[in-house]
């Protein structure tokens, strides 16, 4: 199924992402093609303002798009109402929840928004989805704990939690991986490695760890001033993308070692 | 696994609250009736004096239901502004609303003066003051609301609030210095804050307004369970976000515009109430806090307007300084023992 043609899921061509503003648009990055199939993990990476987030949000529907295309299972972007977009994607943001008393499995439980009725109460097929939700990141202990008690490990666990619950075919996760230890950020991205893998969800995460970007991607999108690339890890490396992502003096690519060292 | 709890036993223990307080409200007052009696009045029957029929059905009675319509309302106003504001000091008061709606009430009761007369006359029966309240702290609410979306920041909010507060306070005091010793009179005896005043004329008008505020929030109970994760997360699940922010302001505004307008400011029950419901019912689903917050504030209220009243004395102290004496330390309480205040 993995190397199916016909199973494009996301297909962006000639995107310029920015903000509008009142008198004109600005464009944080220009000129990003690529395509995602099913069951396909993506590292997006890039230095700091370059527009991941960017990118990420509008692919979300967060943000308008300044030009191009975006196509989501076939579709554009444009022409999929809010509620029918939640059902084909949901997000891992950056930004903590705004309410800090939620327990965790309310939490989670959210993630059913887009399927239940209007005062939100879950069936016992919602409810099955959650509990497959919580088994898949190992959150069992966690449930009855508040936002506030939870590690930042433990909260990006149970954000993706949701993210699944919400049972959308696309994830796409803005920098899951900060703030966490080296053994934290390895278990999130092995996680994420194992939903794209088994359940076939295509998975699209930013993040600012390359080494560890390039050990667990399918493919990867390398977003530098002027120029974004797609390509499998392997490739990009022999191509030398990452050679000249960062300025340097300070620190280089090693495309032996794939990773970068300090000189 | 059970997802959601019940809270049976919750929801039974406030209403057994509910049923006291109003039961206490109705019997303390400054004459001294036999409880039998008061039970008798209010179920139609002959009380042994006229006089005490007269007191219980037309002043005790409607108190005790503008109470319960007001602290009910506040409190659930508080809840909404909460969530939508993503703060857990937003309250009708703290946000200004409260200052908007006694700036509507100062233009039609101080104005009606300058305006003149006939107009005037016309101008101050009860629809027009919950309209002039409901319309100030609704241009207040959007003021506060847009100035939000560019402010991210939870104090400079809550100062531009504050400031709000004083725009319109000042604007009041240049009103009041125009009008005459009677309309200012009038103004000042609103601003207290009474809940004994309100006909059952005037109760039939506040019911329909909070009822329509509260009909509004119920209809946003999922999305504003969904702004809990924050504004991006509920976009990302398909909330349409302009329409459920309209709803909440309509709301609030009805809620805390039409209960300042009949029972004047009235503050930190909007403030308080919901977060001591949160202590009590442990959760942050809104399906279920509505309905606690709803009952807890009318709970409050009614035992607020027991002390307001000073039972057996001919004194009745203004509902805003006693539930500003038992609010502000409940928050300060609050904060002192969580250490911060969430929500």
């Amino acid at each position: 199924m993995k190397n199916n043609k016909e199973n494009i899921v996301i297909e962006a061509s000639c995107l310029n992402v920015g903000y509008i503003t009142k008198k004109k648009n600005l464009v944080i990055s220009e000129g990003i093609n690529f395509s995602i199939k099913q069951g396909e993990l993506i590292g997006l990476v890039g230095t700091n303002g370059i527009g991941k987030s960017t990118l990420l949000r509008t692919l979300a529907g967060m943000q308008p798009l300044l030009e191009g295309v975006i196509s989501i299972n076939g579709k554009t972007l444009n022409n999929i109402s809010a509620s029918e977009l939640a059902s084909d994607l949901s997000v891992v943001l950056t930004e903590t929840p705004a309410s800090q008393n939620l327990s965790v499995l309310e939490l989670v439980s959210l993630g059913r928004h887009p399927y239940t009725n209007w005062v939100g109460s879950l069936s016992e097929n919602d409810q099955e989805i959650i509990n497959t939700a919580i088994s898949s990141t190992k959150i069992e202990e966690l449930l009855h704990k508040k936002c506030y008690e939870l590690s930042d490990g433990q909260l990006q666990k149970v954000l993706i939690a949701r993210a699944l619950a919400q049972n959308t075919p696309i994830i796409l996760l803005d920098e899951p991986t900060t703030h966490l230890d080296i053994f934290h950020r390895a278990s999130v991205l092995k996680l994420l490695k194992k939903l794209a893998s088994k359940n076939e969800k295509t998975i699209l995460f930013s993040t600012h760890e390359i080494d560890l970007a390039i050990q667990v991607s399918d493919k990867m999108l390398v977003m530098t001033k002027g120029n974004t690339f797609f390509n499998t890890p392997d490739n990009l490396i022999s191509q030398g993308c990452f050679n000249d992502l960062f300025p340097e003096e300070i620190i280089s690519f090693d495309t032996h070692l794939k990773r970068f060292v300090l000189k | 696994m059970k997802t959601q709890k019940s809270y049976k036993t919750h929801f039974l223990v406030l209403g057994i609250l509910l049923l006291l307080s109003f039961l206490l409200n109705v019997s303390l007052g400054s004459v001294a009736i036999p409880f039998s009696e008061i039970i008798s009045a209010l179920f139609g029957g002959e009380t042994s004096k006229a006089s005490w029929e007269f007191i219980i059905l037309d002043y005790r009675l409607p108190k005790a239901i503008t109470a319960i319509l007001a602290g009910g309302g506040l409190a659930v106003s508080g809840l909404l502004m909460q969530t939508l504001f993503r703060n857990p000091l937003a309250g009708p008061f703290v946000l200004g609303l409260s200052s908007g709606a006694s700036l509507g009430v100062a233009i039609l009761i101080l104005g009606a003066g300058i305006f003149g007369g006939a107009i005037g006359g016309l101008l101050l029966s009860s629809w027009s003051l919950v309209i002039a309240s409901a319309l100030g702290s609704f241009l207040v609410l959007l003021a506060v609301l847009s100035v939000s979306f560019k402010v991210k920041d939870t104090m400079t909010l809550l100062i531009i609030g504050l400031m709000f507060g004083s725009v319109t306070a000042a604007i009041v005091s240049v009103l009041s210095y125009f009008s005459n010793a009677e309309q200012l009179q009038q103004f000042v005896f609103w601003s207290f804050g009474t809940l004994g005043n309100v006909s059952w004329q005037g109760i039939f008008i506040l019911f329909t307004s909070v009822v329509i505020g509260l009909g509004l929030s119920i209809i946003s109970v999922k999305p504003l369970n969904a702004l809990l994760l924050g504004e991006n997360y509920a976009r990302s699940m398909g909330i349409n976000i302009k329409k459920t922010t309209l709803f909440i302001i309509l709301a609030t505004s009805l809620l805390a515009g039409g209960i300042t307008a009949f029972a004047g400011p009235i503050a930190f029950v909007g403030l308080a109430v919901p977060h001591l419901t949160r202590q009590y019912f442990t959760t942050s689903n809104h399906l279920i806090l509505l309905p606690a917050v709803l009952l807890s504030g009318a709970v409050l209220m009614l035992l607020c307007d027991t002390v307001a009243q000073l039972p057996f004395t001919e004194y009745t102290l203004p509902i805003n300084a006693i539930t500003s004496l038992i609010g502000a330390p409940v928050v300060i309480w609050l904060l002192v023992r969580k250490r911060k205040m969430l929500f």
